[in-house]
């Protein structure tokens, strides 16, 4: 498929989906029903409206409108195998897309279309296994017209129809034609194959996209293009608020080589031409004197004296019982009893996504009045809803093309001033041509969300025997969903507290609590968000109770968990991929002083247990090995786990090794790689990853092994150095001596 | 490597003749244009990705004569006459090929979007090494990538050295 042509196939998908019935989508299953209709009569369940989320090709292959965006996690390969196993069809033989906006996919309980949460399999599940089974049934159905013969005699194989009787076979792409044609059955119909019998789901399938993605052959968002296309670059005011005053040398900059022309957007300088790089060149070019954001702009305004070392000031320096988000026995009094208090403050960072792909957004508006626009999101129909808002059209008159990420990690969402799209919008609408704007890497670490900071108050306290029987945290912080919505809610942000909440270990009285701060900077979604950062802090401060207990950590936390059969399990699960548990410090076989560390965390309905081993060379602490056991309950690919896990290790460790966002006034001093150094192959320890599939609940995958990584890490420096670590990352601290 | 091709000045454009995977091409751009960007927005060809523009993370890598080179920093016109390869033609290439296979074995990328930079480092680094030691991988794959991929990258390029040292990637 040239590249050229891709627009135009996209536009053309979207036409077949939102206009069934023309010659274009004759292999559109259920043609000739209007979507939105097609919908089995009586039934609200969600993700049964087959025609609009499959396609059976004349040649057998399946193509498959995903509800959940691909952007390296797996979930297309996933879902191939979740609908492959009830239609009995091969997940080698489809091709999976993300879907566009839409009722019929939204297939979550909750009502939402979010890629995110680590919720795509466990939410999906259902859905999707009923949906293939519906489809199934639907080729049976015009198996027994095409055949003769009842339904009751036909049985399938994998991409094929039976008719074990008379031994024939139809090939599924025989049927497109016919099957196209039949009602959706109703969803009670179906029934489900047994787990027993299962080929494709707890198999170790490839994944779907591993070829094109090894080949350049995938399409981003960055590397759309259609017809009569400009190319556009900004330059963002330095402060979130400001505005252009002017533009001192507007007139040579437009006189540039290429540039078609320039516009003042909200906070940002436009230039539109027919080259990206005649559009940067130009947009960097340009001397800006920016004005003070005004009283009313009703966004987070960048203060011009910002620094993020002072805040982190501040934030330690407050003081307060918080708003309580746990508690159970009572600290108050708990602790006037103990043999020993310890109190510390505990640190998180700020950090930045730092993806590969740089945002980009293509506008078109048509001669019809309607918006083709492609973006990279986590969430098409909150994308849509927003660009309804914002350009005054009906939602149907918007076309949201969702490509495959380059790199999740929370950067997609719905945030208000860290997407291009608005001002791709608003450059299109100008030039009447269509526009596609890329933000250079210097303007993404510009206006790229951060996960929050947070100083966090720890209280514990140790009985006579050195085992913790009070713990209290209060979290001087904003969270990030508070952060989006720019305002607190009336309930506390449970994603500023994750991983500081939900804890299983046995302390019977505990207090966790929040002691709001706005945060001056624009938060987002990090991935494994709040435990990203409250898992280190916790179990950083689980270590220190250990050591001033005299406990041994490893030691501590079985019996902690001693009453949890679950935990127990994992936790000795992981000290046996360990080769049994070995705190140190011990010499290695190089002669390296060496020692090991552990956590444990329970994100996203998963659970997760984590040894590193680490030595320090030349004041650099190196990880050679990463042990992790992780029980997501029930697995639909083995292999795609653990890549999972391999990649949450590496942004784990990349985060407490390395990764901080420094802020001196009001700017990132970090504007491309050089300045926020990320993990190198040179870095990544070694992984070894056991998964224990305990049966329970289907828990996530994508974020739940990131949070137990940066504390087992930093246990194990603190083995080793004898010297507590209460923060990250740890490129900060001098371990030279 | 420094064998000028024919070049025009029009104005302060130049029409430049290059030849990537194995075709040439004719382009009317200055000089300093970078090669990624007459690559992705001239030709065309998307394959080779925008990561940072400083040379800092390798998804823009292509092969300039065979070795590795971070095209977002190399202006067109000191490419002269050499033969530039891009991940679209990877696979014509014997090394390439294998590494390809090797990726989808090991079943390397997630997101995918700096692979195209890594296949290329890697296709290099065993066109100069054809048995790459550890230190020698480490040295070479200095690409980023954010989802976290380097360890089945280090083992894909173990695998081919392995290969390598058993049958040699000379011998088919």
């Amino acid at each position: 498929m040239g590249m050229e042509e891709i627009p135009v196939n996209l536009s053309r998908r979207g036409f077949m989906l939102s206009s069934a019935g023309v010659a274009a989508g004759a292999f559109v299953l259920g043609i000739g029903v209007p979507l939105g209709r097609a919908r089995a009569e009586g039934t609200k369940l969600r993700g049964t409206n087959v025609p609009a989320f499959l396609e059976i090709r004349p040649d057998s292959t399946v193509r498959l409108q995903s509800p959940f965006v691909e952007g390296g996690q797996g979930t297309f390969t996933a879902m191939a195998q979740i609908v492959g196993e009830e239609l009995d069809a091969d997940p080698a033989t489809f091709l999976v897309e993300n879907a566009p906006p839409g009722d019929e996919y939204v297939v979550m309980d909750n009502g939402m279309r979010i890629t995110g949460g680590s919720m795509s399999i466990r939410n999906g599940y259902s859905a999707m296994r009923r949906l293939g089974a519906l489809a199934r049934q639907m080729l049976l159905q015009a198996g027994s017209r095409h055949l003769g013969v009842p339904v009751r005699e036909l049985t399938t194989q994998p991409g094929q129809v039976v008719h074990a009787a008379s031994g024939r076979l139809i090939a599924y792409g025989e049927l497109a034609h016919e099957v196209m044609n039949l009602p959706v059955p109703a969803p009670e119909s179906v029934t489900l194959r047994k787990p027993g019998q299962f080929r494709w789901i707890g198999a170790s399938v490839p994944r779907v996209d591993v070829h094109d993605k090894s080949t350049g052959k995938v399409v981003y968002t960055i590397d759309v293009s259609v017809e009569g296309m400009l190319h556009a670059a900004v330059q963002h005011a330095p402060r979130l608020g400001m505005d252009i005053q002017s533009v001192r040398n507007e007139d040579q900059v437009r006189l540039m080589k290429g540039v078609h022309s320039t516009h003042h957007l909200p906070g940002a300088f436009a230039v539109v031409a027919e080259r990206w790089w005649h559009a940067k060149r130009a947009a960097e070019a340009a001397q800006i004197d920016w004005k003070e954001a005004g009283t009313d702009t009703g966004m987070r305004v960048m203060p011009a004296d910002f620094s993020t070392e002072a805040f982190r000031k501040e934030l330690a320096d407050i003081r307060g019982p918080g708003q309580e988000a746990e508690t159970r026995g009572n600290v108050r009094t708990a602790l006037q009893n103990v043999h020993t208090v310890v109190e510390a403050t505990y640190f998180s960072q700020y950090v930045n996504h730092a993806q590969l792909e740089p945002p980009s957004a293509l506008a078109r508006f048509n001669p019809d009045g309607t918006l083709d626009i492609w973006v990279p999101n986590q969430a098409p129909d909150m994308f849509r809803a927003d660009m309804a808002r914002r350009t005054g059209l009906s939602v149907e008159k918007i076309s949201v093309h969702s490509q495959m990420l380059g790199g999740f990690f929370g950067r997609h969402f719905l945030y208000d001033t860290a997407s291009p799209y608005p001002q791709a919008i608003m450059l299109a609408k100008a030039t009447g041509r269509p526009v596609k704007l890329i933000w250079s890497r210097e303007e993404e670490f510009l206006r790229d969300t951060l996960r929050p900071m947070a100083a966090v108050q720890f209280r514990g306290g140790l009985d006579k025997n050195g085992i913790p029987v009070v713990l209290e945290a209060v979290s001087v912080t904003e969270g990030p969903t508070e952060g989006l919505n720019n305002k607190r809610g009336d309930k506390l942000d449970e994603s500023a507290l994750e991983g500081l909440t939900g804890k299983a270990y046995d302390i019977p009285n505990r207090r966790i609590a929040q002691h709001y701060v706005k945060s001056p900077v624009m938060l987002g979604y990090w991935r494994s968000v709040g435990n990203s950062m409250n898992d280190f802090l916790y179990e950083t401060f689980l270590d220190e109770l250990a050591d001033r207990g005299g406990q041994d950590p490893y030691g501590l936390r079985l019996y902690l968990l001693r009453d949890n059969r679950r935990l127990t399990t994992l936790l000795k699960a992981v000290g046996e991929l360990s080769g049994g548990w070995k705190r140190g410090p011990f010499t290695a076989e190089d002669g390296s002083r060496r020692a090991r560390g552990v956590a444990m965390a329970s994100p996203f309905g998963s659970h997760a247990a984590a040894i590193a081993e680490v030595s320090i060379k030349n004041g650099r602490v190196r990880v050679h090995d990463i042990w992790e056991a992780i029980d997501p309950g029930q697995v639909v690919n083995p292999a795609i786990v653990e890549a999972q896990v391999n990649g949450a290790v590496a942004l784990g460790l990349s985060q407490v090794l390395l990764e901080e966002t420094v802020y001196e006034d009001g700017e990132p001093r970090a504007r491309n790689y050089d300045g926020y150094p990320i993990l190198t192959l040179d870095h990544m320890a070694r992984v070894h990853v056991k998964i224990v599939e305990s049966g329970e609940k289907m828990g996530g995958v994508g974020e739940p092994p990131l949070p137990a990584i940066p504390p087992a890490v930093a246990n194990a420096v603190s083995t080793l150095t004898g010297r507590r670590i209460r923060s990250m990352p740890l490129s900060r601290h001098d371990f030279s001596s | 490597m420094q064998t000028a091709s024919w070049t025009f000045l029009l104005g302060d454009g130049a029409l430049m003749e290059l030849t990537i995977n194995g075709a040439r091409h004719h382009i009317d751009v200055e000089p300093d244009t970078p090669l990624l960007w007459v690559l992705r927005d001239d030709l065309k060809m998307t394959g080779t990705k925008y990561g940072c523009g400083l040379a800092q993370c390798g998804a823009c890598t292509v092969l300039v004569n065979g070795n590795a080179v971070r095209s977002c920093v190399m202006p067109v016109g000191e490419v002269g006459a050499a033969e530039i390869t891009t991940i679209e033609a990877i696979e014509q290439d014997r090394i390439g090929k294998r590494v390809v296979a090797a990726w989808v074995r090991h079943q390397v990328p997630q997101c995918g979007y700096c692979q195209s930079g890594q296949v290329m480092a890697a296709t290099s680094l065993l066109m100069r090494t054809a048995h790459p030691t550890d230190e020698d991988i480490r040295a070479a794959m200095v690409n980023l990538c954010r989802c976290g991929t380097y360890n089945a990258i280090r083992a894909a390029i173990h695998e081919l050295a392995d290969t390598t040292a058993g049958k040699g990637l000379d011998s088919d």
